[in-house]
């Protein structure tokens, strides 16, 4: 499914917050027309690395190249401009307005005339756009005109995702775009997800829920304590190979082994319990 | 709240589930306050039988011009208090201000001699400096709305005591500035303003079905545009039929109506008043988003002082006079009651201009029916406190209301 040169390389970053090593040298690589799942424990990083890239943290090393090139990315406007999208699990949405509006927030269209401020809001083109757009993605949402507030967690969560996609990113981060939601809307979010593949986006999904990730990565990423745990063929390894990776109990090397780790793992949990 | 009313007509209950959960929606809404003005607009209408039916001339058209012209100031400043709810924010130095600018614009065209369209625009500049003052600080420091506000309302009467010097009132003789709010237009030019007025409302309902049918979206129903249509043009001929059946129609309320209508145009057509509800709904979100959270903050401060100052040249320009005590006593209290009575919420992002007009309407028709009875000053006060309690906590349990069912 990946071909090609990577869309989104990092090589060797690392990003420090006093005595803390939030990253540790990580390589990381995203393909054109690629979903990589981004799993790891509580403080490993993750959240580390995606707002290296979206440019709310920068990296203390390393480089970061997009297209090939290096990137310089010091503000999450950088990161944009170099189409790179990011939605946060808490979304980021304003409840008392509608789909339309909430797609288009910051980047209304105006209709042609004299004077920037006093001009009309492009209503009509807006909802016109928008309901391309979704049906495009096949989200499907009773009215664009309803506030986002009465929707479900599922469509808001959709919502969001096809907000970032108005920018025509070509790299698109996902923070837990799976969690608290129920079972029939993680199966529409995670289908939003399959169509951002389709479209040929780089799509990095970080989730805690594996079942999901293997459910729609092609491609899965440990982060370890700051540093590269293993990386994994969806198709070609299982859960308990990547709990390894996790936990740091085994890990991609051996049956044998990840069985080990896989009883470790069970015995730390009940030691834990 | 046409809406309302023909969404419950022209749907049946055969119709498709689409439209069935259309009519869901607008009953929940009114359920839980978020189109309230019907529920006002019955409100009103309960007030007005109450008081025609104590004292006939209630509803006479020389005592609903007086109604007019009662609330113009109120309403004005209500106008501007609008837009500081929509943040979630409050304003409550818009009384003193309105005071201030009005003493400002006296003592420039009565004492200095300015010309009086010049000592408007100053007195309308010094409420906007005082309104972006106070938003920079709100915005920049962090310091509530409340505090800075609440400071400016003491500083600003005291400025106003300091404009008016040791004679402590102004009489304002300026033909110019005096027929802002004594001017009444003949049969005649009411009817032609009318005219406009629907016939411009109607090119605004066409234009935009006209849009969204070119566009190839789901236009609105013509049934409930033509409802929409006819109600507005029965409000406004029935009004100039009023007013021209007494002096005619008073500059005073056409001012109102016009700012209410720019203002609701500015917050609901265009970009900025966009951003005015993102700010107030998550104002988070809207920074994510790329919009000067802040700049619109200050905006919006700088709309409600001058509004507020316009208000207080109409309180002036009615008064003819100036003195220690305009812009205050329950002014300011009204003036942000209004608001709220009609539907526009404390907590923020939900509201429209409209609810100043409506606010302002209800207000006004309890305090002037209360004068028409002569009831004692300690009534009024204690039914004004209690509508405004009442207003306020319908607010509160529509938005508890949409709390629990998942809608913040």
């Amino acid at each position: 499914m990946a071909s090609g040169a990577p869309l989104l390389e990092l090589e060797k970053v690392s990003k420090r917050f006093g005595p803390v090593q939030a990253l540790d040298r990580v390589d990381f690589a995203v393909h054109a027309g690629e979903v990589v799942g981004l799993v790891g424990d509580n403080g490993a990083g993750k959240s580390t690395m995606v707002k290296t890239i979206a440019g709310i943290y920068t990296a203390d090393e390393g480089t970061i190249r997009f297209d090939g090139e290096e990137a310089k990315i010091k503000g999450p406007q950088d990161a944009t401009e170099l189409g790179i999208a990011t939605v946060y699990q808490d979304l980021a949405l304003c409840d008392n307005l509608d789909v339309v509006a909430n797609l288009f927030l910051g980047h209304e269209q105006v209709a042609p005339g004299p004077g920037r401020v006093s001009r009309q809001l492009d209503e009509a083109k807006m909802e016109h756009e928008t309901s391309d757009l979704l049906s495009n993605l096949a989200v499907t949402i009773p009215s664009l005109r309803s506030e986002v507030g009465t929707l479900s967690g599922g469509q808001r969560q959709q919502v969001a995702v096809a907000r970032s996609l108005l920018g025509e990113p070509k790299v698109v981060l996902l923070d837990e775009p799976t969690a608290a939601l129920g079972v029939s809307q993680t199966a529409q979010v995670l289908k939003l997800i399959r169509r951002l593949r389709e479209r040929e986006l780089g799509v990095v999904v970080i989730s805690h829920n594996l079942a999901d990730v293997f459910e729609v990565a092609d491609r899965i990423f440990v982060l370890r304590l700051g540093r590269a745990g293993g990386e994994f063929d969806a198709q070609q390894t299982t859960e308990e190979h990547v709990i390894g990776a996790i936990t740091g109990l085994g890990g991609e090397k051996s049956a044998e082994q990840a069985e080990r780790a896989e009883l470790e793992a069970e015995n730390r949990e009940e030691g834990e319990e | 709240m046409s809406e309302t009313v023909e969404s419950a007509e022209a749907q049946g209950p055969g119709s498709e589930k689409g439209e069935r959960s259309v009519r869901r929606e607008t009953l929940r809404r009114i359920v839980q306050g978020d189109l309230a003005s019907l529920r006002v607009v019955i409100g009103l209408a309960l007030i007005w039988i109450i008081f025609q039916s104590q004292n006939d001339r209630f509803l006479s058209s020389e005592n609903l011009t007086n109604l007019g012209l009662q609330i113009t100031a109120v309403g004005l400043i209500s106008v501007g208090i609008v837009y500081v709810l929509l943040l979630g924010e409050i304003d409550l130095s818009v009384g003193a201000v309105s005071g201030l600018a009005a003493a400002v614009m006296a003592v420039l065209n009565v004492k200095h001699g300015w010309n009086p369209y010049l000592a408007i625009f100053a007195a309308v500049l010094v409420g906007t400096g005082i309104g972006l003052l106070q938003g920079f600080l709100f915005s920049r420091f962090g310091v509530p709305s409340f505090v800075v506000t609440l400071a400016g309302l003491l500083a600003w009467q005291g400025a106003l005591l300091e404009v008016l010097g040791s004679t402590g009132s102004i009489n304002i003789t300026d033909p110019k500035i005096t027929g802002l709010a004594n001017t009444f237009y003949s049969d005649a030019v009411g009817w032609i303003f009318a005219a406009i007025a629907i016939a411009g409302y109607g090119a605004v309902l066409a234009l935009g079905y006209k849009r969204r049918r070119d566009a190839g979206l789901a236009a609105e129903n013509p049934t409930s545009l033509i409802v929409r249509f006819v109600l507005v043009a029965a409000v406004v001929i029935a009004a100039i039929l009023v007013f021209n059946s007494d002096r005619g129609l008073p500059l005073a309320v056409l001012i109102l109506v016009g700012f209410v209508v720019g203002m609701e145009y500015v917050v609901k057509m265009t970009g900025f008043g966009r951003h005015v509800f993102a700010v107030g709904g998550n104002a988070e979100a809207a920074r994510r988003a790329g919009i000067s959270v802040n700049g619109v903050r200050i905006a919006v401060f700088a709309i409600a002082g001058s509004m507020a100052a316009i208000g207080g040249i109409m309180a002036a320009s009615r008064l003819l006079a100036v003195n220690q005590n305009s812009g205050g006593n329950e002014l300011l209290l009204l003036a942000i009651a209004g608001p709220v009575i009609a539907g526009t919420s404390l907590f923020g992002g939900r509201g429209s201009v409209w609810t100043a007009l409506l606010g302002a309407l209800v207000i006004g028709s309890i305090s002037n029916g209360m004068d028409l009875l002569a009831l004692s000053s300690a009534v009024k006060f204690m039914v004004t406190g209690g509508v405004l309690l009442l207003a306020v906590l319908v607010d509160a349990v529509a938005r508890n209301q949409r709390q629990t069912s998942g809608r913040i």
